[in-house]
């Protein structure tokens, strides 16, 4: 029993940490999908094996786990990437070898969107060269679908460095509907997100706690006010008890646990809830100055939105849950 | 990153489980926070001590089994897994002995271990006072030196004072040096609950059980020898115990994972009762008894590696003791008008309340995460 990362799995961390410090500060989050900055961005992180982490090595990949999927995805999560990072690293490579198409894969860059709920509503669209549609739930077919010819209507959203777009008229790939690699893909997906969510969480805990360190009203800082202090206390508390059951959850899916399906729902119910929490309390704890974009804040609190509620929000990971407890549940599932 | 159990823990976990499967007592026992359901409890105790079973961790010499902390928290889970009865002797197998084994003198260690393995010497803890409650450091009680008789002379009183009617021995703080600072001036001691002078009233506590006690102490002698730790350290001796009192030791998980897998049997068990936003808190709870456990196998790993869980241990108390709350207010629910006889999920209701109070209160654990967790300004 060893419950900690491992010195390469730290290793890994450390080296991507480093990088989106670099390379994704707030103004890169802000800027459009075009710019040379995110450019440099996607390279980097292409160039240190996202793409090809859990593709096997016979493929051209580092063939390494979801015990590194995690640490990767919490970094890039704290930075607020404006890539695919999630549905390139973690969803993409079971898909894309199973259609035959792993070296575009590691051709592209951070450039595979997905779309488990075929809501025709896709993230990071601009930059992406290829989606994956379908699989919501860990079943039915995934379409991968060429994006380069296809028309992308940008939508207004809650999160504009999330770039979103609505999707038409693409060309199909090809389509995979063995059930393993599909519910691998969704199972992580739901995971990535979750790690992502614990990025962003500490990102705005961190955020938090700097800024009521040197806000003073009434002659002192803000955050020697008792009020403030509890509500941090009970955000981190939040934190602190979903993230080892991210880490679980990917060790449960690097182990082929027969648990793994209940542990990335469990990860997930946690981790969004948690980051709702800390969004929620980072606001409130800024005052007015949470409360605009000129401000960096609201770029990690509306990503952590989106993903609160995307691969299955909480409610719907309990739900799930529940069913693996036995728990009698009269209704059904929605599809989302 | 590895989630697995050795050959020897796993041997570990057979070995406890079907010991407790043959020896667990059938019947549950009565409270143990009343007298008649206290003496059972130490038929109980004792009978873990002579199988080595009552002090896992400590070593073999003191009636324990020098396992690891891992091996504990198996010993634990296999505990509550069992239904086996509430461990009465906490208080000093949990709080006062990890205090001896950093404080203690060897004599201190050698004559006061093995008799509170064997439940022997039944400990209680004797901090807080009418005055001093979160503000631990007001206490009141003084000692004052006695030179000619070689010791001490205790004088003032305690309260909240858990299972005190029925222990035989104390251990507690009392003012040394009247003159230094709040915190400087205090010194931790070992008192035979029996020493002339001391008058022990038990009360009742919320549950109706005469589980609490005001403790008096009128010029009571105690030789140095009773003395653990330096003299005017006793702040610092006693904040060794909290850690331990809010961490790990004081609530395994074992203990919530056990509840919340009988919370998810009584919804089973239930299915009228069990509606859709019920189960839906019921998963929740049993979702936070996983997250409590992952976190304290993530804080194992950080302690036998050297990182010491230090204020983060308030984590601890303010998840498990949040928990265990919502787990008796879901079982309730379930059972409707059934929850109000005397039974052990209202009981156990009764009892969760207490847990954002004692050990520290909530609020106390908030402030302590806050600034020394996170680091925020203390003024
Ligand atoms: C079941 C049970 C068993 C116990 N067993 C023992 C025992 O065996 N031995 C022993 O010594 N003691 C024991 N205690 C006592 C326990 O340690 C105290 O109750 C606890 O320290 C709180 O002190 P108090 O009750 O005086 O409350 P107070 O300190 O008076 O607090 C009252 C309220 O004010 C709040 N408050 C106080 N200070 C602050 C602050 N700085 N910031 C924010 N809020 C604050 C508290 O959180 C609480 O809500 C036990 C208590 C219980 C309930």
């Amino acid at each position: 029993m060893r419950f900690a990362l491992t010195a390469e799995q730290q290793d890994l961390r450390d080296v991507v940490h480093e990088l989106v410090e670099r390379l994704c500060p707030p103004a890169v989050v802000r800027s459009a999908p075009d710019t040379p900055a995110v450019d440099e961005l996607s390279r980097a992180l292409a160039e240190v094996g996202v793409p090809g982490l859990l593709l096997p090595e016979r493929c051209g990949g580092l063939g390494l786990d979801e015990n590194y999927l995690v640490p990767l995805l919490t970094e890039t999560g704290w930075a607020a990437v404006p890539l695919p990072v999630l549905e390139t690293a973690g969803v993409a490579p079971a898909v894309l070898e199973a259609a035959g198409l792993a070296d575009r894969l590691l051709a592209d860059g951070i450039a595979v969107a997905a779309d488990p709920a075929g809501s025709g509503l896709v993230r990071f669209a601009p930059r992406a060269t290829l989606l994956l549609t379908g699989g919501w739930g860990g079943s039915g077919p995934i379409t991968v679908v060429s994006l380069s010819d296809a028309h992308r209507e940008p939508v207004a959203a809650v999160d504009p460095a999330a770039h979103l777009c609505r999707v038409g008229a693409p060309t199909v790939l090809g389509v995979v509907d063995d059930p393993r690699v599909v519910e691998l893909a969704w199972q992580r997906g739901v995971l990535g997100a979750a790690a992502q969510l614990i990025g962003l969480s500490r990102r705005m805990l961190e955020m938090t706690v700097e800024y009521v360190g040197s806000r003073t009203q009434f002659g002192v800082p803000v955050g020697s006010f008792q009020a403030v202090k509890h509500h941090l206390a009970d955000a981190l508390l939040q934190v602190e008890f979903a993230a080892p059951a991210v880490a679980r959850a990917g060790f449960s899916l690097a182990t082929d646990s027969p648990e793994r399906d209940r542990d990335v729902s469990l990860a997930k119910a946690l981790a969004s809830e948690a980051a709702r929490r800390v969004a929620r309390t980072a606001i409130q704890c800024h005052g007015a100055i949470g409360y605009t974009t000129e401000y960096d804040l609201h770029l990690y609190a509306k990503r952590a939105w989106a993903l609160a509620a995307d691969w299955g929000s909480a409610a719907w990971h309990r739900a799930r849950i529940a069913r693996h407890l036995g728990l009698a549940h009269t209704g059904t599932l929605p599809v989302h | 990153m590895d989630l697995t159990w050795s050959e020897s823990e796993e041997a570990f976990r057979a070995e406890a489980r079907e010991w407790l499967a043959a020896n667990v007592p059938r019947e549950p026992l009565p409270s143990g926070d009343t007298r008649e359901g206290f003496a059972r409890h130490l038929e109980w105790e004792r009978k873990l001590f002579e199988a080595r079973w009552a002090v896992v961790s400590w070593p073999k010499e003191y009636g324990g089994r020098d396992a690891s902390l891992w091996e504990w928290l198996i010993f634990e889970e296999e505990y509550y897994r069992a239904g086996a009865p509430q461990r009465v002797t906490q208080n000093g197998i949990f709080l006062l002995a990890p205090t001896l084994f950093e404080f203690g003198t060897k004599e201190q260690r050698d004559t006061l271990l093995p008799r509170m393995a064997a439940a022997e010497d039944l400990w209680c803890q004797g901090w807080s006072e009418p005055g001093a409650g979160s503000d631990l450091a007001g206490i009141r009680s003084r000692a004052e030196r006695d030179d000619e008789a070689g010791g001490w002379r205790l004088t003032g009183q305690k309260t909240w004072t858990t299972r005190g009617a029925f222990c035989t021995h104390l251990f507690g703080l009392f003012r040394t040096d009247p003159t230094a600072q709040r915190h400087r001036g205090l010194t931790y001691f070992l008192v035979p609950l029996d020493s002339p002078g001391v008058t022990v009233r038990g009360f009742e506590r919320l549950d109706g059980d005469e589980g609490f006690a005001e403790v008096f102490f009128d010029n009571v002698f105690v030789p140095d020898s009773a003395v653990l730790g330096e003299v005017n350290q006793g702040w610092q001796v006693a904040m060794a115990t909290t850690g331990s009192e809010r961490g790990l030791t004081l609530r395994s998980p074992g203990r919530f994972l056990r509840a919340a897998e009988r919370l998810v049997e009584l919804a089973q068990a239930h299915p009228e009762a069990a509606t859709d936003p019920l189960v839906d808190r019921i998963t929740e709870v049993w979702m936070q008894a996983q997250a409590y456990q992952l976190f304290t196998l993530a804080q194992v790993t950080d302690i036998v590696e050297g990182r010491p869980p230090g204020p983060r241990s308030s984590l601890n108390k303010l998840y498990w003791s949040e928990l265990d709350v919502r787990l008796h207010e879901a079982a309730l629910e379930l059972l409707g008008p059934q929850g109000q006889t005397d039974n052990p999920w209202s009981r156990g209701f009764l009892f969760s309340l207490a847990g954002p109070i004692y050990a520290g209160t909530n609020e106390i654990q908030r402030n302590i995460v806050a600034e020394r967790v996170l680091g925020l300004p203390r003024k």
